[in-house]
């Protein structure tokens, strides 16, 4: 990650912009760093995952070191450092989730899509990964789906299936 | 039935919104707090219900409030830390979904109680349906007047604000939380000083789980001293408890503190025994970071007394033979799990969530990972098992932070307990990865179960 070749140029817009001041004003005067992991989740609902370029603009925009926004993306897990599909699909792969089978749904999905963890269909339309305890234990399996994280439990590879149809259908 | 003060009407239709929410009684706390009690009644009251922290420590919260510096000058802050990450633990997350007004009123009487005047609620990233219905109830409160300026014509000012997290299990930890709202890697502090006098922007600070600050509710509705009449000795009031697993009713259900573990595993009104007909193997009773116990001593203590739902009861005999209560996420193994692969998950997990500052976990975590894969996928020796005994004993205590300790005790507990597994998938490299271990002698009268002596 933060290679050259990746550098996509991003232009914030101006509605962009002023959700940023919204979250700006929550902090004292001279705190605006507080902003920034709230303002990486804006970019990523935006443009799908955070480029370097778009990091260096909200350090612009912050008026903080290029760096301090790089070490703060690339130590959250939630910050995609490379391009995902459309729909990234999380999977829980923590304990109680795979008390009730939540690796059978993890390697469905590798089946049905015909991609490995963390690449993207030929479609550009789905990624999955593993991710560790989503706190809905008692609702497993469950996997969310950014950048809205909408969120399903109780799942099945049935029901699974259904889920990438009806996603397929919808774009 | 027992008691509930939190739960009472979360099946009301449309209690997530202001309307029925005052309906139902709701925001007198902040009207009897604001206009009738001081900040230090406030307290007082908090101290006599003897409510303990519910995120897992539990750290009594009205002596943690009382702790407080209180310079001149200097803002003060309350943060909830609603980065509920631990696994086996959804209650906040429950709370938050469908009676998002309660963690608000808390949060008014509490800030109250504080002296703060801008209160942050830290949620963790990956809820943002329960961010988006945090916001709109915010907005509702501040509209109707119970937020912003001069609430109630009372001259108190206060706002509150959501801040998502970034994924990322440690900023559970309370200065970890802070760092990550200061807009830094969540690393967690060295204390002291303790955020009760250096916390958020180094100001004072007050950090309380969601259900905690929830509690204070019914607190100040109730009176401290009837909150303590429930439950059970220094176990006072109800709890949230997030049960999972192999349960025939998974879900999050309020107890009365000190309500037998056997009831809560089998009776209908909680989890309704274990799901398909199996037998219970063992249970994780607080959390994953809590030592994982056998059936038997799940249920009984060593003398062979019932064990409660309570602080006290949980860790009845120490790491020897007991657990704690944690956080309350209740975890049930059936007869068909495998404790070495669970524990190498979760060994997985806490290597993927140490943050890196301190070795003993950074490399501890990951070693205890790899030794424990080895041992699942068949190709462990007989040393391992010590080998794995002699790390997590040089994690423990030796971090900044808990997570090292979290991170060794599921994995001390298992070889405790769970010995003979770890010794039979070494034994049978070939059949452990087709078969299962199954209940051995988990489930048998204690004197027949197995504990390995403490090294």
């Amino acid at each position: 990650m933060l290679k050259v070749e990746e550098q996509t140029p991003v232009e914030f817009s101006s509605e962009l912009l002023a959700k940023f001041d919204d979250v700006k004003s929550r902090y004292p005067e001279g705190k605006q760093k507080s902003a920034l992991l709230p303002l990486l989740h804006l970019v990523q609902a935006e443009f799908l995952w955070v480029p370097t370029s778009a990091m260096d603009k909200v350090a612009e925009y912050l008026n903080i070191q290029p760096i301090e926004v790089y070490e703060v993306a690339t130590f959250y897990t939630m910050y995609f450092l490379k391009p995902q599909g459309k729909y990234a699909l999380e999977v829980c792969r923590t304990g109680p989730c795979c008390l009730v089978g939540a690796e059978k749904i993890l390697s469905h999905l590798e089946n049905k899509l015909g991609v490995k963890e963390g690449e993207v269909t030929a479609d550009g339309l789905f990624s999955f990964r593993g991710v560790e305890c989503l706190a809905a234990c008692g609702y497993g399996p469950v996997l969310q789906i950014s950048p809205e994280y909408t969120f399903y439990e109780n799942l099945t590879e049935a029901s699974v299936d259904k889920l990438i149809e009806d996603l397929k259908n919808k774009s | 039935m027992s008691r509930k003060l939190l739960l009472e009407h979360i099946n009301v239709p449309g209690i997530n919104t202001l309307e029925v929410y005052r309906q139902k009684g709701g925001y007198r706390a902040v009207e009897k707090a604001l206009k009738t009690l001081t900040p230090e009644e406030i307290v007082e009251e908090v101290k006599k219900s003897g409510l303990r922290g519910r995120g897992g420590a539990g750290f009594p919260t009205g002596m943690k409030w009382s702790f407080l510096a209180k310079p001149e000058g200097v803002a003060r802050y309350l943060v909830c830390n609603a980065d509920e990450s631990e696994p086996g633990t959804f209650k906040d997350r429950y709370l938050m979904t469908y009676i998002p007004h309660a963690l608000i009123e808390g949060m008014i009487v509490s800030s109250f109680a504080l002296g703060a005047k801008v209160s942050y609620i830290y949620v963790r990233g990956e809820m943002m349906p329960q961010i988006r219905i945090l916001e709109k109830a915010i907005a509702e409160a501040k509209a109707a007047g119970w937020l912003g300026k001069n609430i109630l014509g009372t001259g108190y000012d206060l706002e509150l604000y959501v801040q998502p997290g970034g994924g990322a299990y440690i900023c559970g930890e309370e200065t970890a939380l802070l760092e990550s709202l200061e807009g830094k890697r969540g690393n967690p502090r060295i204390k002291p000083p303790f955020p009760a006098i250096a916390g958020l922007y180094g100001c004072p600070t007050v950090v309380n789980n969601v259900e905690s600050i929830a509690a204070v509710v019914p607190i100040i509705n109730d009176g401290g001293d009837e909150y303590a009449k429930i439950g059970i000795g220094r176990s006072t009031g109800t709890k949230l408890i997030s049960a999972s697993g192999n349960l025939v009713k998974p879900g999050v259900y309020e107890i009365e503190l000190g309500l037998p573990v056997e009831e809560f595993i089998y009776s209908d009104e909680y989890c309704g025994g274990i799901a398909n007909g199996k037998r219970l193997k063992a249970t994780v009773a607080g959390g994953s970071s809590v030592p994982v116990l056998p059936a038997n001593l799940t249920l009984k203590l060593a003398n062979g007394e019932p064990r409660l739902m309570s602080y006290e009861s949980l860790s009845e005999g120490g790491f020897a033979t007991g657990t704690m209560l944690g956080s309350g996420g209740f975890i049930a193994f059936d007869e068909d799990q495998c404790i070495v692969r669970n524990t190498w998950n979760f060994s997985r997990f806490y290597h993927h969530e140490s943050c890196g500052q301190c070795s003993p976990c950074r490399e501890g975590t990951g070693w205890m990972e790899k030794v424990l894969h080895k041992i699942e996928h068949g190709h462990g020796t007989m040393e391992d098992v010590d080998l794995l005994w002699d790390i997590q004993r040089k994690i423990e205590g030796n971090t900044i932070c808990p997570l090292g300790d979290a991170a060794a005790w599921p994995v001390a507990s298992a070889i405790r307990h769970f010995r003979d597994e770890f010794e039979w998938h070494i034994k049978e490299p070939v059949k452990s990865q087709s078969q299962n271990y199954g209940i051995a002698n988990y489930a048998t009268p204690i004197e027949k179960a197995p504990v390995t002596e403490e090294k």
